[in-house]
């Protein structure tokens, strides 16, 4: 059993890094399904399972945009200046400084979104069910309004980033790449995570709070921790997709608290929360599903995203995961004792 | 900053500005009052968490806005044609004897969704020209699907039982959607309709009341009224009411829970589009406005509470009026950020109240 996940690891890691040199006019498409599978998996941090489902991850995204782009231009000039020219001709990047922009910003981004995590997290932790995914979607919407009447970073006008130095395709090849390490990396991360003690008790938080409480665990410590980490993986995504999409504004593409805050959800749920491959395979799903809609039925893909939300929410919300752990039990390693009749009937009483 | 400190001074120069402020905020604020209520009504007797208000609200400024362009219907009537459109739209008919049929004539309703979805399909296939003729077949499987109970059956009921992460997000994938068919059915410009009646000034011509809000306003606190006694004195009133209270000893009472869902349901959409009507003779509507209204409502409930009314219609009015101040004072930029930012005001503050509730109890 060990041999063969190896050899999956294996098989999946030459497939992730064959990609975009096998389909390379899907270089965009194939960097946006890895933000998805990076989004979808920080969510199910939190929400799969830690059970606080929230509806302003989108924040840590658009603020790492913001912040990715705040380094790399502040780095080498003056940052009102620059958004005030609005992506004028007259600012010119060395190779030497985008590069060191965009591991500055994107780590930045990061740091930036684990500690506004920790600030926001400590408020917002205390809420509890519904008034959670309502306050951190108020917190997601009233950053986009804010930052959008900002005009040190560009206001409603948003914000234009340097272009990549040199060939355009293996720009996108970079950023191709800058998402799948995230991903691999953030992949690992998770599966150690949740072996661990920390895994546990954070599972424990979503059994029950009061219960892990009176066991002696720091619920608000653990809370804050995990949905730091989190924060910092979307922080990261963030900046990285600050440097894909070049030119943004904040309430469509970097705060767009109902595209990708509400997608990341969606994704996890089709995929089933709570598991370590839900979020990725909902992900694809949703992402293969989304670009189909988008090229067939356009005009009509948000109705049928909408469709897909509702049917997802309200009749499958287990998950393609979720599913497959009842139909197929033992491929999870859970094996079905058999029972005598009166064991059962215990069992059933 | 040297903005936000002239217009306060401005604010405080001439007292007369405050009250033009303040009367503007109650008018809006009294149709988020009326949107509110209706949210609080879903949620407490539900427990469903609407976030497709906003939408239903807009849809009744639709009908309203397309019956009166193209059926010649008088503005004022709108009203109470959005109120009845919309009470059918959220599942009115759930348990009335057409619905019973169309449930018996399952297989012949089947075909007719499946042909008239052929229709939509092939319809858009053919490109911008055929779009009407998708639209009306949408149409055509809308009101369908209102015969078979609307979203209601779709959607609703089966989220009533659930805990409360589902409702909220199977609303707002019914908030999507209802936005883009909006947006699809008629177009994203945005649409108001002009009563063509005048405007009375007060102060020297520094208040300005035009008699259309006026009107509306009247209609909005008509219709609380209606409400309000029908919830007290009507039969199906005190059922939603004890429902409310108890669903299992409203059941036990003989109470038929499963109807007072669908009636509640389609009572919240028929109050949201009767406040839509009255919004788009006054102010204007576009198919993706609906999310503001939505955030209105459910700051309004969030700072109110369940069963409340008083509170609910004071929380309306007085967020409308901070609005209207915070925009006067910080920039019309800032209108939407500044009600989330109450929201969040509210949410911390009730946290703050639990925790030193619990407290007391240690």
């Amino acid at each position: 059993m060990a041999i063969n996940k190896n050899a999956l690891y294996t098989i999946l890691l030459i497939v992730i890094a064959a990609a975009p040199f096998v389909f390379p006019n899907y270089g965009v498409q194939l960097a946006t399904l890895w933000l998805f599978i990076i989004v979808a998996m920080t969510w199910d941090m939190t929400g799969g399972q830690m059970g606080y489902n929230s509806l302003g991850n989108i924040f840590f995204y658009g603020t790492g945009m913001y912040v990715a782009a705040v380094i790399a231009i502040g780095l080498v000039y003056d940052v009102g200046e620059y958004t005030s020219a609005f992506g004028g001709g007259r600012y010119d990047f060395t190779d030497a400084q985008y590069f060191t922009g965009f591991v500055l910003g994107v780590i930045g981004a990061g740091i930036f979104c684990a500690i506004s995590a920790f600030i926001i997290g400590y408020v917002t932790f205390g809420l509890r069910g519904p008034y959670f995914a309502i306050g951190t979607l108020g917190v997601a919407i009233a950053a986009g309004e804010l930052v959008s009447n900002w005009d040190w970073v560009g206001g409603g006008q948003g914000i234009t980033l340097p272009v990549y130095p040199g060939n355009l395709d293996d720009g996108k090849v970079f950023i191709y790449f800058a998402f799948a390490i995230t991903g691999v990396v953030l992949f690992i991360f998770l599966n150690y995570l949740y072996k661990t003690r920390f895994g546990a008790a954070m599972n424990a938080i979503r059994d029950d709070e009061e219960k892990a409480e009176a066991m002696g665990i720091h619920t608000m410590r653990y809370k804050l921790i995990s949905w730091a980490l989190s924060a910092f993986f979307i922080g990261v995504a963030g900046g990285i997709s600050a440097f894909q999409i070049i030119s943004f504004e904040p309430l469509e593409s970097a705060y767009q608290t109902i595209n990708l805050g509400i997608f990341m959800v969606v994704c996890v749920l089709l995929g089933g929360k709570g598991t370590l491959w839900g979020p990725i395979i909902g992900a694809i799903l949703f992402q293969l599903f989304k670009e189909v809609t988008w090229n067939y039925f356009l005009g009509w893909q948000w109705v049928a995203l909408g469709a897909l939300i509702i049917v997802t929410v309200v009749y499958f919300q287990d998950g393609l995961m979720g599913y497959l752990r009842t139909v197929r039990p033992e491929w999870f390693g859970q094996t079905v004792e058999e029972k005598s009749d009166d064991a059962a009937g215990e069992a059933a009483r | 900053m040297d903005q936000i400190a002239s217009n306060i001074g401005l604010l405080l120069q001439f007292p007369v500005v405050n009250l033009k402020i303040l009367i503007d905020g109650m008018m809006i604020g009294a149709l988020f009052a009326l949107a509110a209520y209706g949210l609080a009504l879903v949620w407490g007797v539900m427990n469903v968490k609407n976030l497709a208000q906003g939408d239903f609200v807009i849809g009744g400024g639709y009908v309203s806005w397309w019956l009166v362009k193209n059926v010649g219907l008088h503005p004022l009537l709108g009203v109470p044609a959005a109120f009845v459109v919309m009470a059918l739209l959220g599942g009115a008919l759930h348990g009335t004897p057409i619905h019973n049929w169309a449930r018996s004539q399952k297989t012949a309703m089947i075909w007719v969704s499946a042909l008239t979805f052929l229709v939509f399909i092939v319809a858009t296939y053919l490109g911008d020209a055929a779009g009407s003729v998708a639209g009306y077949a949408g149409l055509i499987l809308t009101i369908l699907l209102v015969i078979n109970g609307g979203i209601y059956n779709l959607v609703i009921s089966r989220v009533i039982e659930r805990d409360l992460f589902t409702s909220l997000l199977a609303t707002f994938g019914l908030a999507i959607m209802g936005a883009q068919i909006m947006n699809l059915l008629f177009g994203s410009d945005t649409q108001s309709l002009d009563l063509g009646y005048d405007t009375l000034y007060f102060a020297d011509g520094l208040i300005d009341v035009p008699i259309a809000k006026l009107i509306g306003v009247l209609m909005a606190a008509a219709l609380a009224a209606g409400v309000v006694i029908f919830m007290k004195s009507s039969r199906m009133g005190q059922a939603i009411r004890a429902t409310a209270q108890d669903a299992r000893a409203a059941r036990v009472l003989g109470i038929d829970t499963e109807k007072v869902y669908a009636f509640t349901f389609s009572l919240n959409a028929a109050i949201c589009g009767a406040a839509g009507a009255i919004i788009v003779m006054v102010w204007v509507i576009q198919p993706f406005y609906g999310i503001t209204y939505s955030v209105r409502a459910f700051v309004v409930v969030t700072a109110a509470g369940l069963g409340n009314l008083p509170g609910v219609i004071a929380a309306g009015l007085g967020i409308g009026a901070l609005e209207q101040y915070g925009s006067h004072i910080f920039g019309i930029g800032y209108q939407q950020a500044i009600a989330v930012l109450l929201l969040l005001a509210v949410l911390v503050y009730r946290l703050m109240q639990q925790k030193r509730n619990r407290q007391v109890l240690q």
